[in-house]
């Protein structure tokens, strides 16, 4: 009979080819290696860091290290982590001892934020994973500790989408009026607000027609257009499309991600997270940090943008010794010093976007600024009258203040600050739409519309959520988990040794692995260890089980019916294969939905599940299997130890 | 080792009346208080601002009490948290103080007497987020309790698909109606509980499921009854140990696990034992009361016809 295949061996029952053996080895020894940067702990680190445009010069860092040496401050190694275009943005550097980290930061510190006023570094207290460096260089990475965990602060800020929309709708009137008035002869009719758009009636169908074309040349890819007719009368209604509007939303949670970004670097903490989460809410965490409210304050802070005359009759070099003209202010900015009015022009709250593009005719990058109607009409009376003048754009933000106290640095409060971020030349009046052209760069383009919108307040955020959670709490949280999971574990696996004797010892080698592969993947995946993670962890070990138990039980049933031991092994496995699948992926099923609609915690409770489900199927049942092979397969076997 | 040595024959269908009216009574019984007692709400789902503080020696909780009425916040639940120095005090949103301040203002205020108070943990969740929360764990109950429903519709059969549904709502209804009726708190971690243990009691049912399935194509005589009472005893001392393992990890986190998880233990340990019950008496019972039998199970049949001609 030639129904197998001459090439292909019939391996006797129970033993697996070798290449089964090769591919559980290699993938169990992955499992070990990506699992293993969980056993180093972590080294007491300062990290220091560049604020904004600041870079961190090798002058600066050769007098750190001299200083951290004159001191007797032994760094294990200080290695830059982040290098920007013009230069390093970010040391890390790693202590021995807690107390060397200490020092090392204050000594850091007064070289380079050496006066109160000038603090353009931040210098933060880190643990840096003690990871060999062969193992990080293949990636191997500990898993990241959650909030609940370590400690620290977590906010949860809701973006204002109505107040983004109502900009947008302010705008849309404007635009529809001035294609309207623009059109030869001018077309009349009447402008009202409805959802997400305007409504426009007029006084003929002759009108409304002509009205239509001019609107959708002018505005088509952004407008949905509707000609009907109420009351009797034309109208149009001209809404937001659905892109337009995801395209508003989306830039108003960008922009708030960014602001919040800069804030939180400039309160310097290691590791902090911010992070969109759904349509219109964004995450905080600030591991660390135990005073709320000063973190708020410096959250909340909201940046202004104004517009204000340069001052050209000032004398720049008197004002450099102290003597500046009343009513104008001093200002260092990359463009030299430059005196400019108080007085505001236009404030930033008329400013309804700033995008950088490049010029239609040079093709050079620009950035093209769009005020409201308000503060169209306002630009225009200003730059009319100072035709050849500069115009100064000053962002004012707060920035957390610093003081010594008890030798050490804390944050006291925050204060206003005044930055110019641009004074171009006006070449001519304009109104609500206007370029700012200089030689610029198309990453100096993006920057700069970045930090005008960061002042114009497009879209307001509010905490919704909040929680502080203590450094003890957080330690006391770890501690209860690893108690909790030893405990359990270690239960489970007497139970089972008792209860299947040999196969139970197979099982629980299977259960072992299954933990070490769980903490495998999550390190793999950079996913945040939580204390609901903790729980999910336990239970799996707990579900874990299973898959052996209906195994286990299907062979003592062969045994009892008589089947040959030998018989009896494949047979249980065989058949206990479907029934483990099934289950499985219902319970995966589960998994998914919570992750997908859960937050927060259930989340991390749901990554864990359904990672322990995966690993679990591998280990119960083909390394759970391939031990067995090795002990009972290829020969006649007279009992189990079942 | 053995806990059931030889083949089990425990007629478990003999006792199916009586384990409807108990299953009846239950559920009656969880509504009721769910509709009349509801629930105690954690902070994740009523909003509001939830300070735990840590005492030198044991908190004076009438006393703290009294503090705060002096800064006139209202409707303040005071507890111990673990442990006799340890005070979780949680208040819903408070009009006349902002929320931003409502932590510094109670600190201060339970310092006055002079004792040495730390804040361990707190937390602000406005009351939309609650709403949210409410209406979409509502939600995710819903989606996973359809998404397995087609799963085993397609696995199995539709009357084995209602039967596990039910099973699955079953325990859900009565665990709800536990913690209304103990006035456990209800947070976010005994969300994920429950729906852990949709995934628990699935479990269970999917294999007494998958034995009744073979056992209809293997077993030439008997009822259909007959078929799920051997498929019961079968899979019994597996059912047993999965469940005993699965409570042994559990009962270490609930009593080593500390506070936080605490309530979630707590929901799945009584799930654990609805979830074990629930796929014995409730599944197989409503699959068998839906009247299934041999003919649902059995693969189709291709019918290989030979074709037709139409002879004149």
């Amino acid at each position: 009979m030639f129904v197998n295949q001459p090439n292909q061996q019939q391996l006797p029952i129970n033993t697996y080819p070798k290449w089964k053996y090769g591919l559980i080895i290699l993938v169990l020894a992955l499992a070990f290696l990506y699992a293993a940067p969980n056993i180093f702990g972590k080294d007491p680190a300062v990290q220091l860091s560049g604020l904004r445009d600041a870079v961190i010069t090798q002058q600066q860092l050769d007098e750190i290290q001299a200083s951290w040496e004159a001191n007797d401050v032994k760094a294990t190694s200080v290695k830059p982590e982040n290098i920007g275009a013009d230069g390093v943005k970010q040391i890390v550097a790693r202590f021995q001892k807690d107390a060397d980290q200490l020092k090392a930061r204050e000594l850091a510190n007064d070289i380079l934020n050496p006066t109160l006023e000038n603090q353009s570094y931040v210098t933060a207290l880190n643990l840096a994973p003690a990871t060999p460096e062969w193992l990080a260089n293949l990636g191997g990475e500990p898993m990241k500790l959650g909030l609940d965990l370590r400690g620290g602060i977590h906010f949860l800020m809701q973006v204002d989408m109505e107040q983004a929309l109502k900009r947008q709708q302010d705008q849309l009137r404007r635009d529809f009026i001035d294609t309207l008035t623009e059109q030869e002869p001018s077309i009349r009719g009447r402008v009202e607000p409805i959802e997400n758009g305007m409504l426009l009636s007029f006084r003929n169908q002759e009108d409304a027609e002509r009205g239509y074309e001019a609107l959708f040349r002018d505005h088509t890819g952004r407008i949905d257009l509707q000609l009907s007719e109420k009351g009797g009368r034309p109208i149009i209604r001209g809404t937001l499309n659905q892109q337009k509007l995801q395209e508003i939303k989306d830039n108003a949670i960008d922009q708030n991600r960014v602001i919040l970004s800069t804030r939180v670097n400039s309160l310097g903490v290691a590791e902090p997270l911010i992070q969109r989460q759904g349509a219109d809410r964004i995450v905080v965490q600030l591991p660390g940090v135990q005073d709320s409210a000063l973190a708020k304050q410096i959250l909340g802070a909201t940046a202004s943008l104004e517009f204000r005359l340069v001052n050209h009759e000032a004398d720049v070099v008197s004002a450099q010794n102290g003597r500046v003209p009343p009513g104008s202010k001093l200002f260092d900015s990359e463009y030299g010093p430059i005196v400019v009015f108080d007085e505001v022009e236009v404030s930033g709250e008329h400013l309804t976007n700033a995008t950088a593009s490049y010029d239609p005719q040079t093709n050079e990058p620009i950035v093209s600024v769009r005020l409201d109607g308000e503060g169209g009409s306002k630009m225009t009376r200003t730059t009319t009258a100072n035709v050849n003048d500069q115009l100064a754009m000053i962002l004012k933000e707060s920035r957390p203040i610093f003081d010594i106290k008890d030798g050490k640095r804390v944050l006291v409060g925050s204060e206003l600050e005044e930055r110019l971020i641009s004074a171009p030349n006006i070449n001519g009046p304009f109104g609500s739409r206007f370029q700012i052209t200089g030689r610029f760069t198309e990453g100096e383009t993006r920057d700069l519309a970045t930090k005008l919108r960061s002042g114009a307040l497009i879209a307001p955020t509010f905490i919704v959520e909040e929680r502080t959670i203590g450094a003890t709490l957080g330690e006391e949280n770890i501690e209860k988990g690893v108690t909790s999971v030893i405990i359990g574990f270690a239960l489970v696996l007497a139970f089972m040794l008792v209860y299947y004797k040999f196969f139970g010892f197979v099982a629980n080698v299977a259960l072992t692995l299954n933990l070490v592969m769980i903490v495998c993947v999550m390190s793999l995946m950079g996913a945040t260890l939580t204390l609901p993670g903790i729980a999910g962890i336990v239970l799996t070990v707990g579900m874990a089980v299973d898959a052996n138990v209906l195994i286990f039980e299907r062979v003592r049933e062969e045994l009892r019916a008589g089947v040959r031991p030998a018989q009896a092994i494949d047979k249980g496995y065989g058949h206990a294969l479907s029934t483990i699948a099934d289950a499985n992926i219902t319970t995966a099923i589960a998994a998914i939905i919570l992750f997908a609609i859960g937050t927060g915690p259930v989340k991390g409770f749901a990554i864990t599940l359904f990672i322990g489900i995966l690993t679990s199927m591998f280990t119960a049942i083909f390394v759970s299997r391939g031990i067995v092979n090795l002990v009972y397969g290829g020969k006649s076997v007279k009992k189990l130890s079942i | 080792m053995q806990i059931i040595n030889k083949e089990t024959n425990i007629d478990f269908l003999k006792l199916r009346k009586f384990a409807m009216v108990l299953s009846i009574l239950l559920i009656v019984g969880s509504i009721t208080s769910f509709f009349t007692k509801g629930l105690n709400y954690g902070l994740d789902f009523t909003g509001g601002t939830l300070i735990e503080v840590g005492y030198e020696q044991d908190a004076d909780i009438p006393k703290i009490h009294d503090q705060l009425e002096a800064i006139d916040i209202n409707g303040a639940v005071v507890q111990n948290f673990g442990s006799a120095k340890i005070v979780q005090i949680r208040m819903p949103q408070q009009d006349h103080i902002e929320n931003a301040k409502v932590g510094d203002e109670v600190l201060s205020a339970l310092r006055s007497g002079g004792e040495t108070v730390t804040k361990r943990d707190q937390s602000f969740v406005g009351p939309v987020i609650g709403e949210e929360l409410k209406e979409k764990g509502g939600l995710a109950m819903i989606v996973a309790l359809i998404c397995i429903m087609i799963y085993v519709a397609l696995r199995f059969e539709w009357k084995f698909s209602v039967g596990s549904v039910i099973a699955l709502a079953h325990d859900v209804i009565i665990i709800v109606g536990f913690f209304s009726i103990t006035a456990v708190e209800f947070d976010l971690t005994v969300l994920a509980a429950l729906l852990a243990v949709i995934g628990y009691s699935l479990n269970d049912t999917i294999v007494v499921f998958d034995r009744i399935r073979e056992n209809f194509l293997r077993m030439r005589k008997g009822s259909s009854g007959d078929v799920v009472n051997t498929s019961l005893n079968q899979t019994l001392s597996r059912t047993l140990m999965t469940s005993i393992t699965t409570l042994l990890v559990l009962l270490a986190l609930f009593f080593y696990g500390g506070q936080t998880i605490h309530s979630f233990a707590e929901a799945l340990i009584v799930g654990v034992f609805i979830g074990t019950y629930s796929s014995i008496y409730v599944a197989s019972p409503v699959a068998l009361l839906l009247g299934v039998k041999k003919e649902d199970l059995m693969p189709p049949e291709v019918e290989k016809e030979g074709e037709e001609f139409d002879t004149p």
